[in-house]
């Protein structure tokens, strides 16, 4: 008898555990959302920040963000479907392959700092680019990289081999597999590590710090050589420095709630995209 | 195939191989950067670039280490014969107080007496220690010795108990304070996730419904997406205070707030990884257990956890090396004190954080600057352990099949 | 037509196929049969190289098709498989529309215009005997056919680039009984423009189907004639056994 009551005790902890898990998720989203929800109108998601961050809105923030994001996956989505290309459909398996995918992966495990170090040294040292627009893309277009080459290489490997095989029987080259068949299957996932992508690169704060970001400027960018402002960023500064930092935490609660909202919108949109191919996919 | 097309396509092809090539030579890059600038620490005076100290020639001391320098400047050390020398108080003079003492016409035109004067101060303070830029410092006066310029060793950097990169006339770059903090911080946060996560993640692939996963794994994901600085907002306004409150600190910031926070942050990879290795499980070997009599349960911890340990420990050691990396939700909660750790319940400092904090105010290529790269390139060395770690324990793990 | 001499062909170490020569005239239908792993597949693929695909394999010989060494140019590959069209066991049509899938080889290979290929694609799923059934859903995806049917589009499909030889590597294996006599019929009338080879392991279907066939066993070429022969007197022993159910 004691055996099930052994398990019915873990079972219920497990269980328990699970339940916990999810109302700390609901707990850090409530929270904000309740406190976020009274700051957010029309004029704090189009106007500046004024009085000392004290009052007004974050709407240059949010455009540095999407400059960012823009910037990054222009640098970051096509190197990385290229790399996955390659890796999946051309290389054998040779040292260099398995060499690559090593570092792909130490790539992925590299802590955000560390890019903010890096892109510091070589973007807006070494190469001149200074704090800007072109130096922050770089830097967090490296960092999404190896996640787009990881999607991408998953959304290769789904696509059947009979495809490929049926393709070249027909008298098509390699390349021409590529682009006819084995893309158009795989565009949904690798669409899908894009969205992915874009939610990771929207969030960072540390390889930014360094490369591009500023606490205030009057007016938005105007060259991909300007600073820029940025959600988390504009998070980390309001709720850590500034003149007044009581006054300033509505504002602070207003951007946490831009960005989980953002993260929902992405996830959202991720699974969404994953059910339509599940869907799609049920054949033979 | 028309041939323009083939030339074409063979143009392609090379491109897709070039940048097949891309993350091995960021991988390379990165290294050389980093270490080359960390490692220029090593280089540096270890009293601040262009200063020096100088002492009367009759004292006997001929050389002062970092530590010991900070402390006489610091007033704890107070009598020469603490470093080797008479028993003499130690008459500490600063570059600044010359200008105390005469008046600027006395300094002459473009302050050219500065050095006589200077020098006349040292002669005739036989326990005097200056610290004076060089451009301005006596030179060949008979009676004023300059220590010995030494560079910032090894042991400063990686034994040194104390980091204070500001402090004058000698910055110190002990990083002991900050690896501990770090270890600290991480393994009670994975002390926290791991039973947690491991939990969950029998519970996600043993014990859930499908209707309960599917609303579980959406529900992971979304705490795994969540922004780094969010996290740390969040562990400021709440967490802090409620480790404040219910612990009855001076303040919340504490080593135990980062971990707290770090475990919910590492949950998600570790939830995510474990479960996969568990499912990974081939149905064959628990309906053998389940056929002997064992209970589901011990089926699970009999046979199942046994068969994915190494999969679960490629999930504890990526949780670890999360929680190692993390900069900006650290850096909100753990308070600011870059100082040795004696318990879990005062503010610390770890590495990542140390490097966020301080790069904005470091002047580039000094030693400061170069002092946080060389953070960084630990940084790299402990992730890049975790990762081949990591990817060497999942590939233990006997895949589903015969 | 199609002539083999001395093809010697090795997957690393194992020899797989040992010393075949053998004619095939053109447009006849020629099967190859033989228990599991006797090589008959990977002879098949050598027709239209694609053994090529698989790294670590030698060959040996000569492989002629109307005359010419294909394995002379390795340049060539795609030209060949113009000529030399293929069927698979299961099919594969593309995740594109009845239209599209049938198209592919013609526009992968730029023959023709617009008209050029709507007209190629008429013609070859006529000569599919899938016409009438699609004539009316070309833009629906091929997915939404059923098994029989897919497999005559991937048929459509392969004739479409008018090859001149077509192999078949046990094309109607996954199919139903009913399908499968509509691709035996199907052969019976593609084989008046074509020259076609079959594996089966559907000795029946063999018989019915073939005017010369070919009997494989560990590799090598045992007997090779008329299909009524074969089947009625053949000339080995291990022939004789297979055919009457000894083994295999």
């Amino acid at each position: 008898m004691s055996k099930k009551l052994n398990q019915k005790i873990a079972f219920t902890s497990f269980r328990i555990l699970g339940i916990l898990v999810v109302g700390i998720l609901f707990w850090i989203l409530g929270f904000i959302v309740y406190n976020g929800i009274s700051v957010i109108s029309w004029e704090f998601l189009t106007t500046g920040p004024t009085d000392g961050m004290t009052k007004g809105g974050v709407f240059p923030a949010i455009v540095g963000t999407l400059l960012l994001v823009i910037g990054s996956m222009a640098f970051a989505f096509p190197l990385g479907v290229m790399s996955a290309i390659y890796s999946s459909e051309y290389a054998g398996n040779g040292w260099f392959v398995k060499l690559t995918r090593v570092m792909t992966n130490n790539l992925a495990s590299i802590p955000s700092i560390v890019f903010g170090l890096f892109g510091m040294v070589l973007f807006v040292n070494k190469l001149g680019f200074g704090d800007s627009i072109l130096a922050g893309s770089l830097t967090l277009g490296l960092l999404a990289l190896p996640l787009v080459i990881r999607t991408t290489e998953e959304a290769l490997k789904a696509v059947p081999n009979s495809y490929r095989t049926g393709s070249l029987a027909l008298g098509a080259s390699k390349l021409q597999t590529i682009k006819r068949v084995v893309l158009p299957t795989a565009f949904p996932n690798i669409t899908t590590g894009l969205i992915l992508s874009i939610g990771r690169v929207s969030g960072e704060t540390a390889p930014i710090l360094f490369t591009v970001a500023a606490y205030f400027l009057p007016k938005l960018p105007s060259s991909i050589f300007d600073q820029v402002m940025a959600l988390p960023y504009h998070l980390y500064v309001v709720a850590t420095s500034g003149t007044d930092i009581e006054a300033s935490r509505p504002i602070a609660y207003g951007t946490a709630l831009i960005l989980i909202v953002i993260v929902l919108i992405i996830n959202l949109m991720a699974t969404f995209l994953r059910l339509k191919l599940e869907k799609k996919n049920k054949q033979k | 195939m028309k041939s323009s097309k083939r030339i074409i396509e063979k143009i392609i092809e090379g491109g897709l191989k070039l940048s097949g090539a891309t993350t091995s030579i960021i991988i390379l890059l990165i290294i050389i950067f980093l270490f080359k600038e960390g490692s220029g620490l090593f280089q540096s005076p270890s009293v601040e670039n262009g200063y020096a100290l100088y002492l009367n020639s009759k004292n006997t001391v001929n050389d002062l280490d970092v530590s010991e320098i900070k402390h006489i400047f610091d007033a704890d050390i107070t009598n020469w014969n603490e470093v080797g020398g008479a028993d003499q108080e130690i008459s500490v003079f600063r570059f600044d107080d010359i200008f105390e003492i005469y008046s600027d016409e006395e300094l002459g035109e473009h302050y050219s007496l500065l050095p006589e004067k200077l020098g006349e101060i040292i002669n005739e303070n036989p326990n005097i220690i200056a610290y004076l830029p060089k451009a301005f410092a006596p030179s060949n006066v008979e009676g004023v010795k300059v220590l010995p310029e030494k560079t910032i060793s090894f042991s400063d950097f990686f034994g040194g108990k104390e980091w204070m990169p500001t402090a004058t006339p000698s910055p110190m770059f002990g990083v002991l304070p900050l690896i501990l903090g770090t270890l600290l911080v991480s393994f009670v946060a994975i002390l926290i996730a791991l039973p947690l996560g491991l939990g969950v993640a029998i519970y996600l692939s043993e014990l859930a419904g499908e209707t309960t996963r599917k609303f579980m794994k959406p529900t992971i994901e979304l705490l795994a997406g969540i922004p780094s600085v969010v996290y740390g907002f969040f562990g400021l306004v709440v967490l802090v205070p409620i480790v404040q409150e219910t612990l009855n600190l001076s303040v919340g910031e504490t080593a135990f707030t980062g971990s707290l926070l770090l475990a919910i942050m590492a949950l998600p990879t570790i939830i995510t990884i474990a479960e996969d290795a568990l499912r990974n499980t081939p149905s064959a070997m628990r309906e053998a257990s389940l056929a002997l009599g064992a209970t589901h349960w011990q089926t699970i911890y009999k046979v199942v956890i046994p068969y994915s340990a190494s999969g679960i420990s490629a999930a504890v050691v990526l949780g670890v090396g999360r929680a190692i990396g993390e900069t900006m939700a650290v850096l909100m909660v753990t308070g600011n004190a870059a100082v040795m750790p004696h318990t879990l319940f005062e503010p610390v400092r770890t590495i990542p954080a140390s490097i966020a904090a301080e790069l904005g105010e470091a002047p580039a290529g000094g030693a400061h600057y170069q002092s946080l790269f060389l953070l960084g390139c630990i940084l790299f060395l402990i992730t890049m352990v975790i990762s081949v770690t990591a990817e060497s324990l999942s590939k233990k793990q006997p895949n589903k099949g015969v | 037509m199609i002539e083999t001499k001395n093809i010697n062909f090795h997957y690393g170490d194992y020899h797989a196929l040992k010393n075949i020569s053998m004619q095939m005239e053109a447009n006849t239908v020629t099967a190859f049969i033989g228990p599991s792993g006797c090589g008959k597949s990977t002879f098949l693929r050598l027709f239209n190289r694609m053994n090529d695909l698989i790294d670590g394999t030698r060959m040996s010989g000569e492989c002629l098709i109307e005359g010419e060494d294909i394995y002379k140019n390795s340049g060539q590959v795609d030209e060949l498989r113009k000529k030399v069209g293929m069927v698979f066991q299961k099919p594969n049509p593309f995740p594109k529309s009845i239209f599209e899938n049938v198209a592919y080889g013609l526009r992968v290979n730029s023959m023709g215009d617009k008209k050029f290929i709507e007209q190629r694609v008429e013609e070859s799923l006529i000569d599919a005997a899938l016409w009438d059934e699609v004539k009316d859903k070309l833009k629906k995806s091929a997915f939404e056919l059923s098994g029989g049917q897919q497999q005559r589009l991937c048929i459509a499909r392969a004739l479409a680039v008018s090859p001149s030889v077509l192999l078949m590597d046990e094309p109607a294996s996954a199919l139903d009984p009913i399908s499968t006599s509509k691709i035996e019929e199907l052969i019976h009338q593609l084989k008046k423009e074509y020259t076609i080879v079959i594996v089966t392991h559907n000795m029946q279907q063999a018989a019915r189907v073939s005017d010369s066939t070919g009997f494989f066993m560990m590799g090598e070429l045992v007997e090779f004639s008329e299909t009524k022969k074969m089947f009625l007197n053949p000339e080995k022993e291990e022939t004789q056994n297979y055919i009457t159910g000894r083994f295999g």
